[in-house]
């Protein structure tokens, strides 16, 4: 299982705001070891965030993104005390699914 | 609050921070004590790195502000000990020179001894007008040769400069290339080079 | 992406966030550019894992006596955590010496947890491959300081030594380039390259803005950088020798530059390039 995200929401005027930190390494596999040995390729590939059931987004990152991504995103509703939902999948089928209560 | 009372709290202030000359000279002693004993080899940068020498010494302890007879004193050993080229060139290949200046690289803890070190021009001095990621710690030198036309005196204050650069200001930021062994004699010509060919993006 | 169900998600990855910023690009430096881009993923700084990390081991058993450093006394008293990074270094009856947060972190360690010191001492730095407790623990403190004003003491007669100690350590010019910290960090509105040098000495502002910044993540190198790390990277580029973890040498200087920040609101664990 992966390591923890760190995950915030809030919501103001009808809209959610999310913040979600990913820990992860986010090897593109074509980076080289001092001696030479090629760093085997491991990233996030999906990330969904659901709110009561409800996919409000789906993402496919790549090598591009950065060690330890951060995702900002907003969606229409959403009340104060209700949870977010947030998983992602890695290219080695490591997962990691974590919860954050709305904060009005 | 009227002038005297503001005086006399400057006074009370500078007396409540100042240290007294005794007091300077063991901190002064003091620290040099623990630098010697906290520091220790890493790579290519060994522990003796911290031993001072009198120049080194005398700008420390005043802070870059030497007084003048001692600047002068520093100044003249500084010069006295540039060795110039003995076949009485000072210009080499500008070429060469624009590599060097490009280079940040050489003797830090984390160079291996194989590693050539560079110029570190670039690092503090504007010199070619194309190159734009350029510090400013020193002087702009764009148009050195331009301005300064490439003279035999010139040349010669160019090649002094770099070998030594406190044999002209003692307490100067620029490190002493030719003196303290970071650059060969045939690397300092390429540098005075680039400053003066007329060819060199310097003066382009 | 799937929006079915929603008609207008925003999608903004940090990484593609210079196209907002770029609207105000005409009128903006590089480093007003940089502090909208630190303000826009503020909340995303990965410096936050490591506080995550560092909190555990300080609640966590270990060493041969099995204990936790909830114990430890980091100079407002046994397992205060909050506000104490804002007036280190600071001197200690019980050591007799003036410590910083790692020196102090180290006695906590041994005398507490029954750590041997060299074995600490040995992996003072996180790295790619392997994270340091030290610098994690360090990582959790001083996020417990967030906000709060730095007010660093020199009442005690050995808090003044260390200090001026500190000053001389500034502006100590040695090695094959002559270089001390003063060289690069004395002069306001300087660069090396293309890279800003906060002036350490006589810039309040400078000082202020550039000690309470640090420790910090450096997205560069994906790891949480400690104060010592940054002490140390610029001995090395100094050309000199490595200082010794925790040693007088950087608790002096980190009480010189610490003192110099005072006033101002802790602001880390930053983030930085």
């Amino acid at each position: 299982m992966g390591k923890p995200m760190k995950i915030r929401a809030a919501v103001k005027d009808g809209v959610t705001e999310v913040k979600i930190l990913m820990q992860h390494e986010m090897e593109t596999g074509l980076r080289k070891e001092a001696d030479g040995t090629l760093v085997p390729a491991w990233f996030i590939t999906e990330v969904k965030a659901q709110y009561q059931g409800r996919t409000v987004l789906e993402a496919q990152f790549g090598q591009s993104i950065s060690k330890n991504p951060y995702l900002l995103f907003h969606f229409k509703g959403g009340a104060a005390g209700e949870k977010v939902t947030v998983s992602w999948v890695d290219n080695k089928g490591d997962t990691r699914t974590d919860e954050v209560a709305i904060a009005a | 609050m009227n002038a005297k009372q503001i005086i006399g709290m400057v006074v009370a202030a500078s007396f409540a921070a100042a240290i007294l000359p005794a007091q300077a000279a063991s901190l002064d002693a003091k620290t040099t004590d623990i630098i010697k004993r906290d520091f220790r080899d890493k790579g290519i940068a060994k522990a003796s790195r911290v031993n001072q020498d009198e120049l080194q010494a005398a700008c420390s302890k005043y802070v870059d502000k030497v007084p003048t007879k001692l600047k002068h004193k520093l100044e003249a050993e500084q010069e006295k000990a540039v060795k110039w080229p003995a076949d009485g060139k000072y210009m080499g290949d500008w070429k060469a020179g624009e590599k060097l200046a490009q280079s940040g690289r050489g003797m830090t803890w984390s160079d291996k001894p194989e590693d050539a070190a560079g110029g570190n021009c670039y690092n503090c001095h504007q010199l070619s007008s194309t190159e734009i990621a350029y510090g400013t710690i020193g002087p702009s030198l764009l148009n050195f040769g331009k301005i300064r036309g490439n003279t035999e005196e010139v040349q010669r204050y160019a090649y002094g400069r770099i070998y030594n650069a406190k044999a002209y200001n003692a307490c100067a930021n620029m490190p002493r290339f030719g003196h303290m062994g970071i650059l060969s004699e045939a690397q300092i010509k390429d540098l005075v080079a680039l400053l003066l060919d007329p060819e060199s993006p310097v003066n382009k | 992406m799937n929006t079915s169900n929603v008609n207008k998600a925003i999608l903004m990855l940090a990484l593609a966030a210079s196209c907002t910023v770029q609207a105000a690009e005409n009128e903006t430096t590089d480093s007003d550019r940089i502090a909208a881009y630190r303000e826009m993923i503020s909340d995303g700084n990965p410096a936050e894992f490591d506080e995550m990390r560092g909190e555990e081991l300080w609640k966590t058993a270990a060493g041969p006596n099995q204990a936790t450093l909830e114990k430890c006394d980091l100079g407002k008293g046994p397992g205060v955590v909050k506000g104490a990074y804002a007036e280190l270094p600071r001197y200690f009856k019980d050591t007799g010496k003036v410590q910083d947060l790692e020196s102090r972190l180290l006695t906590c360690m041994t005398t507490l947890q029954g750590l041997k010191e060299e074995d600490i001492s040995a992996k003072p730095f996180a790295s790619e491959k392997k994270a340091s407790d030290i610098s994690s623990l360090t990582t959790y403190v001083v996020g417990q300081s967030k906000g709060i004003k730095m007010a660093v003491s020199v009442k005690h007669p050995k808090e003044k030594e260390a200090y001026e100690i500190g000053k001389r350590i500034f502006n100590y010019r040695a090695g094959p380039y002559d270089f001390a910290c003063s060289t690069c960090h004395a002069t306001s509105g300087v660069r090396i390259r293309m890279q800003d040098l906060p002036n350490l000495s006589s810039n309040k502002k400078d000082a202020q803005s550039a000690y309470t910044s640090w420790p910090a993540y450096r997205v560069s190198q994906g790891l949480t950088r400690s104060f010592q790390w940054r002490l140390n990277d610029c001995f090395r580029q100094q050309r000199f020798p490595e200082p010794k973890f925790a040693s007088e040498a950087t608790v002096a200087l980190t009480m010189f530059l610490a003192v110099s920040a005072n006033g101002a609101k802790y602001d880390g664990p930053g983030l930085k390039r």
